[in-house]
């Protein structure tokens, strides 16, 4: 199970669709559409408990244009839009 | 011995249940006003300890960290550094955690350590974790950290002993130490709040074992409550079932209350004197402050339905679902609620608005709350209607009636909507809007007593409203109803030589662009207490006996005397409505500022004068003059 996460191409979660599991390589906040400054953004996603090695899985989608999320990130259940999702590298 | 007041405050993540921990330990004795200049809600609470200590405790808002990037959040870093004015240092800090969920608390906490203030850490819902398998280490957690660590459950009797038995300890060994511990808190730079979690998260491997699997529960509800399609279904009913409350099972307690203020204002009527006296209780006082307290049964009960579903963690969910939805008009998922109660009334929707934490967005909504339809045009809608509006069939099945309501229903979101837009896009420019990011926390069982104390908490606070601002509203506008008397051989009704009269006259000429003639002018001055009072003005100023009942006569008079162009214009102007003095004080209240209650009341005026204006001048040409 473990080698094959570590040998998919990593991807960054706002990308990835309903019930797609993984773990967060790094977080990347320079590259998305996000309204806030990369090292707010940043921050704030660690503050949620992005961190580097926690597991992620997506739970819900929302019904317009499958957003907003509901990310489960180790114990807890998070909500973020796709956007800000960008930001966060998976494999 | 007279001991000095001490001050604690509550700082925790949002869900943390940090709320249902303030209202444990102060029951009933609590205080919600504004931070000074700011839209958020402070909440003090006052308790003593077993060894006699007088606590004032202040709820802090929620954060996940002190580097206060909302005003709410700001507040909380201020207050615990001692930077907030007019506040105390605090002399304890009590940092609150889900005990289920302990790592962005933890975090929080290590954080917080920085500010040095004696701080102890609160596992709160410690039952709920124990059911669900989760097992603290309390002593090596505590080590680990370096700070004292006691369990608490609040919803349960005796629940906080040993948090109330901690606080005397602590507060007894904080007042032997000699000179506060330095504040050497900054704020945390990337890499330092990732080398903080990590801590966190290498503290908690420790110390806490989790269960294998997480809550099913929640993970069985949210496949229904979030599904895309089914979610929306049930936020529906739910919603429907919310509406029916307020409307339907208020109605009883409203005309209940309608009817014990008549009642008085009768009784004051005949003990009194015919006079200025009798007058100014029975039409100032009584009625005036009457016709604001009608309103409680429906800000008990949304504020029952907010409250019940805030605490079950539905809340969170709802703003999901809706997110995308609102957010194509610049809302805030969170908006919803508080938009859906306006359509009973606006007052307890602009209280409801507590729920967004972000300024900002709460602003919007708040500036757009009075244009949902309240209850209280309905009157006034359905006599115009009524009096205007041919009953026919359009395409053979839709009542014609019944498609102007609705497209008066229409009209008003519609401009909510374009309002929020043109908010977001002149007056907020500078501001980045709040994404979307929120813990959708495990359900709950709601606590009833934390409820009923949070519901009891609004009550009261809308009924110091009633009494102070919206009472001298009140008592303003019977002033300008009632002088100068009528001279002594008066023909016409009273209020044709009052204020309100000279107002209204002078205000026609303005008004006479939009098919509005004086008698609208005049009635619409008496309407700012309360939209509906309109309809009993109009009735005066023709000289009609009878008050409400005689409404349908009202009609008739008015079909006679009116263009369908004016009555018309009538209707668009109350889409928007200004001159509702209630709202305006309420708004003044919640965003502690004359300048939004300006902002609002100009641009609905200009809203109101614009549509009505269209309205007239298109009837006239169609013929309708």
């Amino acid at each position: 199970m473990s080698e094959i996460c570590d040998t998919r191409p990593p991807l960054p979660l706002g990308l990835a669709r309903r019930g797609y599991t993984g773990t967060i390589q790094h977080l990347a906040a320079g590259g998305t559409t996000s309204s806030l400054p990369d090292v707010e953004l940043e921050s704030r996603l660690i503050e949620l408990g992005f961190v580097e090695g926690a597991r992620v899985e997506i739970l819900h989608e929302g019904i317009v244009g499958r957003d907003p999320i509901a990310v489960r990130v180790d114990n807890i259940t998070v909500a973020v839009r796709r956007r800000e999702a960008m930001a966060v590298i998976v494999a | 011995m007279e001991s000095p007041l001490l001050h604690l405050a509550l700082v925790g993540t949002p869900n943390s249940g940090k709320t249902s921990l303030f209202n444990a330990l102060t029951g009933s004795r609590q205080k919600v006003a504004n931070y000074p200049g700011v839209t958020v809600e402070r909440k003090e609470g006052a308790f003593v300890t077993p060894q006699g200590r007088q606590i004032s405790l202040v709820d802090l808002p929620g954060t996940y960290s002190l580097r206060g990037r909302s005003p709410d959040e700001e507040i909380t870093r201020d207050f615990v550094l001692g930077r907030a004015t007019g506040e105390v240092l605090p002399d304890l800090v009590l940092c609150v955690a889900d005990s289920t969920n302990l790592r962005l608390t933890i975090r929080l906490l290590l954080e917080l350590k920085s500010a040095g203030r004696p701080l102890a850490l609160v596992l709160n819902m410690f039952d709920i974790a124990k059911r669900r398998g989760v097992t603290v280490d309390v002593a090596a957690l505590s080590q680990a950290l370096g700070v004292p660590v006691v369990t608490s459950i609040a919803v349960r009797k005796g629940g906080t002993d040993d948090l109330l038995q901690l606080t005397d300890r602590l507060l007894s060994e904080a007042a032997a130490a000699t000179g506060d511990r330095a504040n050497t808190w900054r704020p945390l730079t990337v890499p330092e709040l990732r080398a903080t979690q990590r801590e966190a998260d290498r503290i908690i491997a420790q110390t806490v074992s989790l269960p294998e699997r997480p809550d099913t529960w929640t993970a069985r509800i949210d496949s229904v409550a979030l599904h895309p399609v089914g979610g929306l279904v049930i936020l529906l009913a739910i919603l429907f079932i919310m509406f029916q409350g307020v409307f339907a099972w208020a109605q009883p307690l409203m005309q209940l209350l309608s009817a014990a203020f008549d009642a008085l204002g009768q009784l004051v009527h005949d003990q009194l004197p015919e006079g200025l006296l009798q007058s100014f209780l029975q039409n100032g006082v009584i009625s005036g402050v009457g016709s604001v307290i009608v309103f409680l049964p429906q800000i008990i009960i949304i504020f029952l339905f907010i409250l019940l579903l805030e605490d079950f963690g539905y809340m969170a969910r709802a703003a999901f679902l809706m997110d995308r939805i609102m957010g194509g008009a610049g809302l805030h998922g969170r908006a919803f609620i508080p938009l859906l109660s306006s359509f009973a009334c606006a007052i307890p929707g602009i209280m409801a608005t507590r729920v967004i934490d972000n300024r900002r967005d709460r602003l919007t909504t708040i500036l757009i709350a009075p244009l949902m339809t309240c209850s209280a045009r309905i009157p006034v809608y359905t006599l115009i209607i009524s009096a205007f509006i041919p009953p026919t069939k359009v395409w053979g099945l839709i009542n014609l009636q019944g498609l102007v309501m609705f497209g008066l229903y229409a009209a008003g979101i519609i401009s909510a909507l374009l309002v929020s837009f043109l908010v977001k896009f002149f007056l907020m420019r500078d501001y980045q809007p709040a994404p979307f990011m929120l813990e959708l926390p495990d359900y709950k069982m709601p606590r009833l007593r934390s409820i009923a104390i949070g519901v009891y908490t609004r009550a009261k606070m809308f009924l110091q409203r009633a009494g102070t601002t919206i009472f001298a509203m009140m008592v303003l506008i019977w002033f300008l109803a009632s002088f100068p008397q009528p001279p002594e051989a008066a023909t016409e009704p009273a209020i044709n030589y009052s204020l309100a009269a000279m107002i209204g006259q002078a205000i026609a000429p303005l008004l006479h662009p939009v098919g509005f003639n004086w008698q609208i002018a005049v009635a619409l001055v008496p309407g700012m207490a309360a939209r509906e009072v309109a309809v009993a003005a109009l009735g005066t100023v023709y000289a009609i006996e009878g008050g409400k009942e005689a409404a349908e006569q009202i009609g008739q008079v008015l079909a006679t005397k009116w263009s369908l162009a004016t009555a018309l214009a009538l209707l668009a102007w109350y889409i928007f409505a200004p001159q509702c003095a209630s709202t305006l004080a309420v708004i003044r209240r919640e965003t502690g500022s004359w300048r939004w209650m300006a902002v609002t009341f100009v641009y609905m005026f200009a809203l109101a004068y614009a549509a009505a204006f269209a309205t007239y001048h298109i009837a006239v040409a169609m013929g309708a003059g």
